[in-house]
């Protein structure tokens, strides 16, 4: 348990010596975002019907962005290695980076997603719901999209591929995600999918650290 | 753990290569003859459907073709994993044989599938059916394991690290398959989903059967020839190898 | 029959990088206060070596053993006194020099002060200062404090000498000493045994 506040600190510390680049995949996602209208149409009753889908591949996509580079700069620097060596067991460590990196990039993006959503028109009882949603999508999102970036972790265009490896993996996310934030704005009741999304949430967390685990061990042979 | 004796023999490529040789054959015969007489059957003596008229005869391949892709990746990913574990190449490499033959019956699922919704949907692709979507998100995992282990030149790494993805992916797989189910339970649209078929008389049964025979003895005979040929790949430079292109020579 | 303890040891240790056999048949044994020297030319898998000993990496054949456990059956503990610094020094650039030995101290579980360890290896000066700011020799002066403060009995050192001065040399040169006089034990990839040659070296020529 130490061991995990340990890197916990660490990594969040280290991210804060670089806050500018912190907010790059929140200006990825407000670009995406952007794009829509204009590829499709400022028409406000099709971008009421559209709001919640795009926000959400947006959302998924700039997590992608943001957390592909998980294991880069320890790696890089060697640091992955000691850590591996460290007696606190790999999962954790995996655990422990993919938690400091939710605090920093997910945490602020489920916090702009709605403010974003409102341009889109969404009703606020659809913001609510995307916020929760949000919350409970975004640890199994950050969990599949660290898999993909142990898997790659050795690759030099791994950055590549992972898109393909992971994206079909979040589908379940999305659909979920997606089409409760439309339940609750067409008024409908949302628990279901909630339910679901946190179910995905706890099973993730707990077992998709041991993949990304195996997958760097393997990786940085 | 003590394994039995046939066990570690197919831990033996060449006992595997040989193994292959063998019953390969024999399950070529025996899908040929079910599809054969399947399409006869499933053609020309089951009789038009009353809602569907002709069309309906893709149920005689589409549900086939999609239940063969699921099973493949079930069969890649469990192979994987054993390979993972217990460190058997030959497990690897039945997975590596599993992944472009399931891809491409998923892809014939699409196609079929396509084709069969066509004539209802007007055209040849509906986003809102949820079976095809199921088996395009399937046939993209399929995709996914074969870039990963292309893009390792370590044979060994590529082997462990797409056999992690091959579970992590058929763990997926039913959360996937009750979301897009889920998903098209929202659906307002007047699409009935196609792909569901009629329900089946005797006589629609019987071929249906037979062409599920007949495909899952075709992928077990492809997937063996292919299992041989990945064997060679690997094998490249062993003595039993050069013993055996010898003995075809002579 | 000899009553010393031996801390390390192999056998019939084959190691390979990718599909290439690099080392076969490698049988070693090191005592306390024993040091081991790897030479040979570029590519002959010194690196691979000291990842398989670090257990980084699995061997192809054969089985490496601290203190008569192999080392994937180590125990937490037991695991965290092998230290392993390859061409990389496992330093965070955006981190003072205090900020990564604090860090590697609180990993292995040995919190405290280390004025008396920055002051002996020089680091004083810098010990607020980014290691993206420090010198080669800083760096290399930094890692052995990491090494040290973890309570590492082994030392794994990937040329340690790369890049640093006569004065840089002679310090790690000197530490290395006094850490095989403490009863540590150590192997060392270089590409100038000399200089750091001492009575009851084993040489292991790749």
């Amino acid at each position: 348990m130490t061991g995990f506040i340990v890197i916990l600190e660490r990594d969040l510390k280290l991210a804060f010596r670089r806050v500018s680049e912190l907010a790059n995949p929140l200006l990825f996602f407000v670009i995406v975002t952007s794009l829509f209208p204009l590829a499709l149409s400022p028409d406000r009753l099709l971008l009421q019907a559209v709001g919640a889908g795009v926000l959400w591949v947006a959302a998924l996509l700039s997590s992608l962005l943001a957390l592909e580079g998980l294991f880069r700069a320890d790696v890089e620097d060697g640091s992955m290695e000691q850590l591996m060596l460290s007696p606190v067991p790999l999962s954790i460590i995996v655990l422990a980076k993919i938690t400091a990196h939710w605090i920093v990039s997910g945490v602020p993006l489920i916090a702009l997603v709605p403010v974003v959503a409102l341009s889109f028109e969404l009703p606020a009882q659809a913001l609510w719901v995307m916020a929760a949603a949000l919350l409970l999508a975004t640890p199994t999102l950050s969990v599949l999209v660290s898999i993909g970036a142990a898997l790659t972790v050795s690759l030099k265009s791994g950055g590549s591929i992972i898109g393909l490896l992971v994206l079909p993996l979040c589908s379940p996310l999305l659909i979920f995600g997606a089409r409760a934030t439309d339940l609750a704005a067409q008024g409908e009741a949302v628990a279901g999918p909630l339910y679901l999304l946190g179910a995905l949430a706890v099973f993730s967390v707990s077992l998709g650290p041991l993949a990304a685990a195996a997958a760097l061990k393997v990786g940085l042979e | 753990m003590k394994l039995p004796r046939w066990f570690h023999m197919l831990g033996s490529p060449p006992y595997v290569y040989r193994l292959a040789g063998r019953l390969g054959p024999w399950l070529g015969a025996a899908a040929c003859l079910l599809l054969v007489l399947g399409t006869y059957m499933g053609l020309v003596v089951a009789p038009p459907d009353y809602l569907q008229g002709e069309v309906y005869r893709i149920i005689y391949i589409h549900p086939q073709t999609a239940y063969i892709g699921m099973m493949a990746y079930v069969i890649l990913a469990f192979a994987a994993g054993i390979g993972f574990i217990w460190r058997l190449k030959l497990a690897h490499a039945v997975a590596v044989s599993a992944a472009p033959i399931g891809a491409s019956f998923t892809f014939c699922a699409l196609v079929t599938g396509s084709i069969w919704g066509a004539p209802t949907w007007g055209t040849f692709w509906e986003w809102g059916d949820p079976r095809i979507m199921f088996e395009l998100i399937l046939l993209f995992l399929f995709i996914g394991y074969m870039v990963l282990r292309a893009a390792f030149e370590d044979r060994d790494k590529a082997d462990r690290v797409s056999a992690i993805l091959g579970v992590v992916g058929v763990v997926n797989v039913p959360i996937i398959h009750y979301s897009v189910e889920w998903w098209n339970t929202l659906h307002q649209g007047p699409t009935i989903t196609r792909l569901d078929g009629p329900s089946m008389t005797s006589d629609m049964l019987v071929p249906f059967l037979l062409m599920v025979a007949g495909f899952t003895f075709c992928f077990y005979w492809l997937l063996l020839m292919r299992l041989q040929a990945e064997v060679v790949a690997r094998e490249q430079g062993a003595r039993w190898l050069r013993e055996l292109a010898a003995e075809g020579r002579a | 029959m000899s009553s010393v303890e031996y801390l390390l040891a192999s056998r019939s240790l084959a190691v390979t990088r990718g599909e290439v056999r690099l080392i076969n048949e490698l049988d070693f044994e090191l005592a306390q206060g024993q040091l081991a020297l790897v030479v040979g030319p570029n590519g002959s898998g010194k690196t691979s070596l000291l990842r398989v000993l670090a257990g980084l990496s699995a061997p192809a054949l054969g089985q490496v053993t601290w203190r008569g456990v192999e080392l994937h059956r180590l125990a937490p503990e037991q695991r965290s006194e092998l230290g392993y610094r390859g061409h990389f020094d496992g330093l965070k650039k955006d981190f003072t020099v205090t900020e990564n030995i604090e860090f590697y101290a609180r990993l292995s579980g040995h919190q405290g002060r280390h004025d008396q360890l920055m002051s002996d290896l020089s680091l004083t000066e810098v010990k607020d200062r980014q290691v993206r700011f420090l010198s080669a020799g800083q760096r290399r002066r930094t890692g052995l404090a990491t090494l040290k403060v973890g309570g590492t009995r082994l030392w794994l050192l990937d040329e340690p000498m790369t890049n640093l001065d006569a004065d840089g040399r002679s310090l790690l040169a000197g530490w290395l000493e006094a850490h095989l006089h403490d009863g540590g034990v150590a192997v060392v990839a270089t590409h100038q045994p000399d200089e750091l040659l001492r009575s009851g070296t084993l040489m292991i020529e790749l």
